[in-house]
């Protein structure tokens, strides 16, 4: 089976440089934060890849990569087998972005709210050119709002209506891939699900394909096939979901399902998780998970572990087993 | 030690009148929290939990208002303070620590300044001792070299190191209560369990009563002694953590409880409470979750739900779900 999106080697340096007079009078370095570091991975279609991690992992930058709205430095997302960063061909072009849409965390800040739903919704056809005839209609009830809706204006909604007319807009282009980048942390426990459940629903029916990112582990084991753990810019587990949950074989993994709040650990005593992450200006040298690594030996401070692959299980440890 | 709750809220009730009516985000709210009790308040956001909270520590923006019941620190009233009365117990007697610590810090004075500031104005101590005791009350709240952190701005520190000095700040005065309003919200996971397991320490070894606001279940779960669960402004179920969220007798708390991914494991649909928390301004008749419960009956349309004292002190609901009883949505 060949894949719907296909990442390799994904690299994203930002400058983060003082301006240029600072850093001659302070004789100051430039600073690059590597945000994001050779990620590969394959997501087949119809089926949800979710990324998670922890602020300043990368996951919204590879996500913003994924629909063209950040350039890589390096390496390549490829698309049904086209690169939008290299692709010349306006034709193709045009065609991968109409397969590719993207639903953001802020359901507030992602809607303008001068427009109606109407021109919310429509606006990826129109823009275009194309014909929207009662396209926005047809959105809103596939989505559970009212055809009555489109007339209204963003702040009318709640929270979770308004995240519901971010996907019926993502949904208008007729896409294959939909970017989620947190959709629901800004939403509500009994929202949530509804917004869940409409998505189940909607790739089922749709047969879309999700690249879901998220640091709530407990959504990412509801929605995902195939989880990918970031940590500073790097993946450094994957597997599929029941898998990871089940066996997780990096440290960073197992540290990350410790630490998560559960809901049947009535006052559980944990040790917490040791630091923090990181300064992603200047990482911690081999592997970056070493100084919180209960495992770390030498051969993790100088040397940067390779992608493994045991079982159907991808992880960047040298310990891992 | 007394039997008197370090904090007892009475039948509170808060209003804010506007153009379009008044609006009661606090509704015949009560209930005590004693020493060294952590007494979790969770809710969806509109639910009122940050304004009861508010409340209690006399920081209601006007025209928000007390109107009714009270609320007793260590027994005496403190509802009707206001102005420097307040503001004296306020750090002294209660400490807060608020959802982001960027904000709650003073970004152009060093975190020793601030906690010095703190410590001279609620203790009757001198410089030297009150730096001393700042440096001590950093080193509880586990940053490393609190000596020379001392001395560093709050931009220099980490979110959840950040949150480690507020938590510092709020109890360099040693106060008896401490309202903790999500606390961990802002923060990653593994800095989030780096939090709890200090509150709960802090709370355990000093015997203060915590008041932690959150929307985490999660969090409430692990931290809370008691948990009660806000929804339209009332208190819908009260009980200890354990009974309350795998034994919940009103019908919000049981949907609450089934919609997270966790309860629903496996499943491949969540279940889902249909609708969202009416708005205060627009307030159903009768029970204020009625149009969302499956179990409504026409008592729950035409009455107002019951307050905790008149039914069984656990669940405000005319008809508590008993354990047989199944929320399917």
């Amino acid at each position: 089976m060949s894949a719907l999106i296909s990442v390799r080697d994904l690299t994203r340096i930002f400058d983060v440089s003082k301006p240029w007079l600072n850093r001659v009078i302070e004789r100051l370095p430039r600073a690059l934060l590597t945000a994001v570091s050779e990620v590969s991975f394959d997501v087949p279609e119809n089926s949800v890849y979710a990324l998670v991690g922890e602020s300043g992992s990368g996951k919204s930058t590879i996500g913003k990569i994924m629909v063209g709205l950040v350039p890589p430095s390096a390496g390549s997302v490829e698309i049904n087998g086209v690169d939008l960063a290299t692709e010349t061909d306006t034709k193709k072009i045009e065609a991968v972005r109409d397969d590719i849409q993207m639903i953001f965390q802020d359901p507030f800040a992602s809607l303008n709210p001068r427009w109606r739903v109407r021109d919310i919704i429509e606006e990826p056809v129109t823009a275009k050119s194309g014909k929207a005839e009662g396209l926005a209609e047809r959105l809103l009830e596939q989505v559970g709002l009212s055809a009555a809706d489109s007339g209204k204006y963003p702040h009318e909604f709640s929270g979770g209506q308004r995240q519901r007319i971010c996907i019926a807009r993502a949904l208008a282009s007729e896409p294959r891939i939909i970017v989620c980048d947190e959709p629901t942390s800004a939403l509500d426990v009994s929202v949530q699900s509804q917004v869940l459940n409409l998505m189940s629903d909607l790739r089922e029916d749709l047969g879309l394909t999700y690249l879901f990112i998220s640091h709530d582990l407990t959504v990412v084991q509801h929605m995902a096939d195939v989880i990918g753990v970031l940590y500073l810019g790097r993946l450094v587990e994957e597997a599929p979901r029941d898998r990871l949950f089940n066996h997780p074989k990096h440290p960073y993994t197992q540290m990350l399902f410790d630490a998560a709040p559960r809901m049947d650990a009535f006052g559980r005593e944990i040790d917490p998780p040791k630091g923090e992450i990181p300064d992603a200006i200047n990482p911690p040298p081999g592997c970056a998970f070493h100084p919180r690594c209960p495992l770390a030996t030498e051969i993790c401070r100088t040397e940067r572990p390779k992608m493994r692959r045991i079982e159907d299980t991808r992880v960047a440890c040298h310990h891992a087993t | 030690m007394t039997d008197t709750p370090v904090l007892s809220v009475r039948d509170l009730v808060v209003e804010i009148p506007t153009r379009h009516g008044v609006l009661r985000p606090v509704d015949h709210v009560s209930y005590d929290i004693r020493a060294g009790e952590i007494l979790g308040v969770v809710g969806e956001s509109g639910a009122g939990k940050s304004m009861g909270g508010n409340a209690v520590i006399g920081l209601l923006d006007r025209p928000a208002r007390i109107v009714a019941g009270e609320v007793l620190l260590s027994g005496q009233p403190i509802h009707d303070l206001t102005g420097d009365a307040i503001r004296r117990l306020r750090g002294k007697k209660m400490g807060m620590i608020f959802q982001d610590p960027l904000t709650s810090l003073n970004p152009l004075l060093t975190i020793g300044e601030q906690l010095t500031e703190t410590i001279l104005e609620h203790l009757d101590v001198g410089q030297t001792e009150a730096r001393k005791r700042a440096i001590a009350a950093l080193e509880e709240v586990g940053i490393p070299a609190a000596a020379q952190r001392i001395n560093s701005y709050p931009h220099e520190f980490s979110g959840g190191m950040r949150q480690r000095v507020v938590i510092a700040l709020a109890l360099c005065a040693e106060p008896d209560l401490v309202i903790a309003d999500e606390p961990t919200t802002a923060l990653d996971v593994s800095v989030q369990a780096q939090i709890v397991a200090l509150l709960k320490r802090l709370c355990r070894d000093r015997g203060v009563a915590v008041m932690l606001v959150t929307h985490d279940m999660g969090v409430i779960a692990e931290a809370a002694d008691r948990v009660a669960v806000m929804y339209a402004g009332r208190l819908a179920e009260l009980g200890p953590v354990r009974e309350v969220l795998t034994n919940a007798r009103h019908p919000y708390t049981a949907g609450l409880m089934a919609s997270t991914p966790l309860a629903s494991q496996g499943r491949k649909r969540l279940r889902q409470i249909p609708g969202a928390m009416p708005r205060l301004g627009a307030l159903p008749s009768g029970c204020a979750f009625h149009p969302r419960c499956e179990f409504a009956q026409d008592q729950c349309r035409a009455e107002p739900g019951p307050t905790l004292d008149r039914c069984d002190g656990r669940a405000a609901c005319w008809f508590p779900l008993t354990t047989d009883q199944k929320v399917s949505a």
